[in-house]
């Protein structure tokens, strides 16, 4: 090989792990991310059971039921609509009733959301901000409002 | 008092930090020695002023000074000492001065120890570094200053987060910031090689103890920040692809590829201005790491405040160092001159490999951590990007980047013979496929990935050592010439075995936590037991539990494994004054082959309580490969030739001894 033929071979070789990478970050970007909704949206969406969706608002007071050994219920709400979620774990140490929450997992057949994963604000001063943006424009929420 | 003369040190720093970009600049240009070399006490002194203003904040909150509104926000006159010292930098203000102590103390080590640099190059190195010092000082006393009082002062504070008062998060954020603002002497050397036109074997040896430096305290940081997320937030995981995390993983991605090429540019002259550019990016990713965090844009568990001004303040000074320094670099870089060649197979390929990985990979982690926030400004979607995503973009091209790695140190310079590599890495090959063939023994009904990922480390772990056996001869040569060639080999030879050493112990702590995890969730009443992995886990009860700043109740636990009591482990529900926050302590049994994980949940609705409980089988092998990097880096800077061999600016090539 000469030297030319040598560097095109290189820079060809890099383009192509450039390319691969491009592809893979296409194809996970296409299957693997995740759709965030408020209650309203995912009434507004028709989301089909079964499809992988964040949800979130605020927990309603007097909802938060326990059920069979670890499985809890409760309801979550941004005032318009609202979505009964049953999650089969522990909750987060910040859960409680009244204040912000996210549930990541699916529909079932009969509208109840089955969360595999449920996220509280972290923080006094700090809620999701997906969800502090959601409920600030439904007007729920305002900016230094607390726990 | 104190903090006044806090606030007015900051503000004279501000001073100083002008000073030392503008005149030394100027010196350089004008090439008058003594404008330049006035960048050696300005150095100093915006670095004494600074620490000085750190002091004063740190008097403050070590003395409870609640008229200091940070120290009102954060602390709580209850709080043990060491949380008092670490919430100075546990929030916005603090941990901007932080920043720009650690900033200002990497300029003064360089004014102090860099006798050996030409002036010229000193001075703009220093006078870039004061540039960055003017801006981020300009943000401190701007928008974020830690000295505000309040009137009439609180007689109490509003305490600190109670899940940053954890020994590991409190010494995270320095180490962190260290590895961050490290990156800046890289970038700086590099503008500076810009302006000068010059970039050569001693420049880059100038530039590798630095980006060393840099990296060791990545790497410390990067892993304290996973051992705390894996104990304090009692999920059983340590890393979740948190866009916080990813913004000091970037940094770490590129400042490994930026250690190795500027090897390149240090022994063959090759790779000159790809090594520049590698400085430039990955300083920029640093700031990037510092706005994503900063200015709270992305969803996080560890975001701060919210405050628009600052984010459009951070933003503003990411456009102004990576688009100037981006701008400097187009206009500068086609006038350097490339340098040494050498065929695909060589030791400089190699070197080009990793970059490349290491590059890309580091590019799927930006894309699936800023892709959110890009969609949401566009489209107004919001979706969240998980750990399904970089498991299929990161994954390949990490595994591919392992594969390459005990092979590239077998590689000649310049032309290399990959089929001599392989026969010398027999032993490596053999060992990889002994334990992928062990682990489908005994394992059949595990994923494809638990035998290829656990070759893959025996692979890295053997070859590693292989590499350092070949070095020294050994059993081709008497015991006694191997040993005593042993005590002779360059730190920076036990460096590269105990990084690359390292990276194989962290590939099977992370492949076996990942895959073999032992996941136990149950409602658990005083007395009933459980089974998880080989212990069986019986709840003792529970009882009250009072500390210096929190009051709560501790279940205990006890463990044994084939009927012998092994330990009892306590998981703790606190609940914090004054934030009334509760947190919950893990019970850990931590050992070699793997640690024992309970964490007491929520009362159930039948009087017991949900506990959850983990096996999570060696997952210290993760944070023992790390310390072996950080071990393996420390080794390298401690290089004599680092120093000995620093000063000639002519490269003296054929007498460095291979490696």
């Amino acid at each position: 090989m000469t030297r030319r033929q040598k560097r095109i071979a290189v820079i060809l070789g890099e383009l192509a792990v450039l390319g691969i990478a491009l592809g893979l970050v296409l194809y996970a970007l296409r299957d693997s991310i995740v759709f965030f909704y408020t209650p309203s949206e995912m009434a507004e969406k028709n989301v089909a059971p079964g499809q992988r969706l964040r949800v979130g608002g605020l927990v309603e007071k007097g909802s938060w039921k326990k059920g069979e050994g670890t499985v809890s219920s409760f309801v979550v709400t941004d005032t318009i609509k609202s979505v009964t979620v049953t999650y089969n774990g522990q909750l987060p140490d910040l859960f409680r009733e009244g204040q912000g929450a996210v549930v990541e997992g699916v529909l079932d057949a009969s509208g109840t959301f089955v969360a595999d994963t449920v996220l509280a604000k972290h923080d006094e001063k700090y809620m999701p901000k997906d969800l502090a943006d959601k409920l600030k424009e439904k007007g729920v929420w305002k900016d230094g409002q607390g726990s | 008092m104190i903090a006044e003369l806090g606030h007015f040190a900051l503000i004279l720093a501000l001073g100083v930090a002008l000073f030392q970009f503008v005149v030394p600049l100027v010196g350089a240009q004008r090439g008058d020695p003594a404008l330049m070399r006035a960048a050696i006490p300005a150095a100093l002194i915006q670095f004494l002023l600074i620490a000085a203003a750190f002091a004063a904040l740190m008097h403050a909150y070590v003395i409870s000074d609640f008229s200091v509104q940070n120290v009102f926000e954060n602390s709580h006159s209850e709080k043990p000492l060491i949380y008092k010292i670490s919430g100075v930098w546990s929030n916005h203000e603090g941990s901007l001065i932080l920043w720009v102590l650690i900033l200002a103390l990497f300029g003064a080590a360089v004014a102090v120890f860099g006798n050996n640099l030409p002036l010229e190059l000193k001075a703009r190195v220093l006078a870039v570094q004061g540039s960055i010092g003017v801006a981020f000082l300009a943000f401190s006393v701007f928008t974020s200053d830690p000295f505000t009082r309040l009137d009439p002062p609180p007689i109490e504070g509003n305490g600190l987060n109670p899940l940053l008062q954890d020994p590991a998060l409190a010494f995270h954020p320095p180490f962190l910031y260290a590895g961050y603002v490290g990156l800046s002497i890289a970038f700086a050397f590099a503008v500076a090689a810009l302006i000068d036109g010059k970039v050569d074997a001693a420049w880059a040896r100038w530039v590798r103890p630095w980006t060393l430096a840099a990296w060791i305290f990545l790497t410390i940081g990067v892993a304290m920040g996973s051992w705390w997320a894996y104990y304090t937030l009692g999920w059983g995981g340590f890393w979740f692809w948190d866009p916080v995390e990813n913004s000091s993983f970037m940094p770490w991605l590129v400042a490994t590829a930026l250690l190795h090429s500027a090897i390149v540019v240090e022994k063959r002259n090759a790779l000159k201005i790809w090594t520049v550019f590698l400085s430039i990016l990955a300083f920029s990713l640093s700031l990037l790491g510092t706005f994503l965090v900063r200015s709270g844009v992305l969803t996080s568990v560890h975001a701060f405040a919210v405050s628009p001004l600052r984010g459009i303040f951070v933003l503003g000074i990411l456009g102004v160092f990576i688009g100037g320094s981006l701008a400097l670099f187009a206009w500068r870089a086609p006038g350097l001159k490339a340098g040494g060649l050498f065929a695909p197979v060589s030791r400089e390929g190699g070197l080009v490999a990793n970059n490349l990985l290491l590059c890309v990979a580091a590019l799927t982690v930006f894309i699936g951590t800023l892709y959110p926030l890009a969609l949401q400004i566009l489209t107004e979607d919001k979706i969240s990007v998980g750990p399904p995503y970089f498991n299929i973009t990161f994954g390949p091209i990490v595994l591919a980047l392992l594969i390459l790695v005990p092979i590239g140190p077998f590689l000649a310079w310049k032309r290399g013979d990959l089929g001599l590599s392989l026969r010398r890495l027999w032993l490596g090959l053999a060992a990889a496929a002994a334990v992928a063939l062990i682990v489908l023994v005994i394992d059949v009904r595990g994923p494809w990935l638990a035998p290829v990922g656990l070759a893959l480390g025996a692979w890295l772990i053997v070859g590693a050592a292989l590499e350092l056996a070949q070095k020294i001869g050994l059993f081709r040569v008497p015991l006694g010439t191997s040993l005593s060639r042993l005590a002779g080999l360059p730190g920076a030879s036990f460096g590269m075995a105990l990084a690359h050493g390292g990276l194989g112990i962290v590939v099977v702590g992370i492949i076996a936590m990942s895959l073999w995890k032992v996941e136990v969730i149950a409602a658990m009443k005083p007395g009933e037991t459980r089974q998880v992995g080989a212990y069986t886990v019986t709840f003792q009860g529970e009882a009250p539990l009072t500390g210096a700043n929190y009051t709560g109740r501790a279940g205990s636990f006890l463990v044994t494994r084939g009927g012998e009591t092994v330990v009892t482990l306590v998981s703790e529900k606190r609940e914090y004054r004054p934030s009334r926050r509760t947190i919950t302590q893990v019970g850990l049994n931590q050992t070699l082959a793997g640690d024992l994980y309970v964490v007491m949940g929520d009362s159930t609705a039948d009087g017991g309580r949900a506990i959850r409980m983990y096996f999570n089988p060696l997952v210290n092998f993760i944070w023992l490969g790390a310390f072996s990097m950080f071990l393996g880096g420390a080794f390298s800077l401690a290089d004599r030739r680092f120093r000995v061999g620093a000063p000639r600016r002519a490269p003296a090539l054929g007498t460095v001894p291979a490696e």
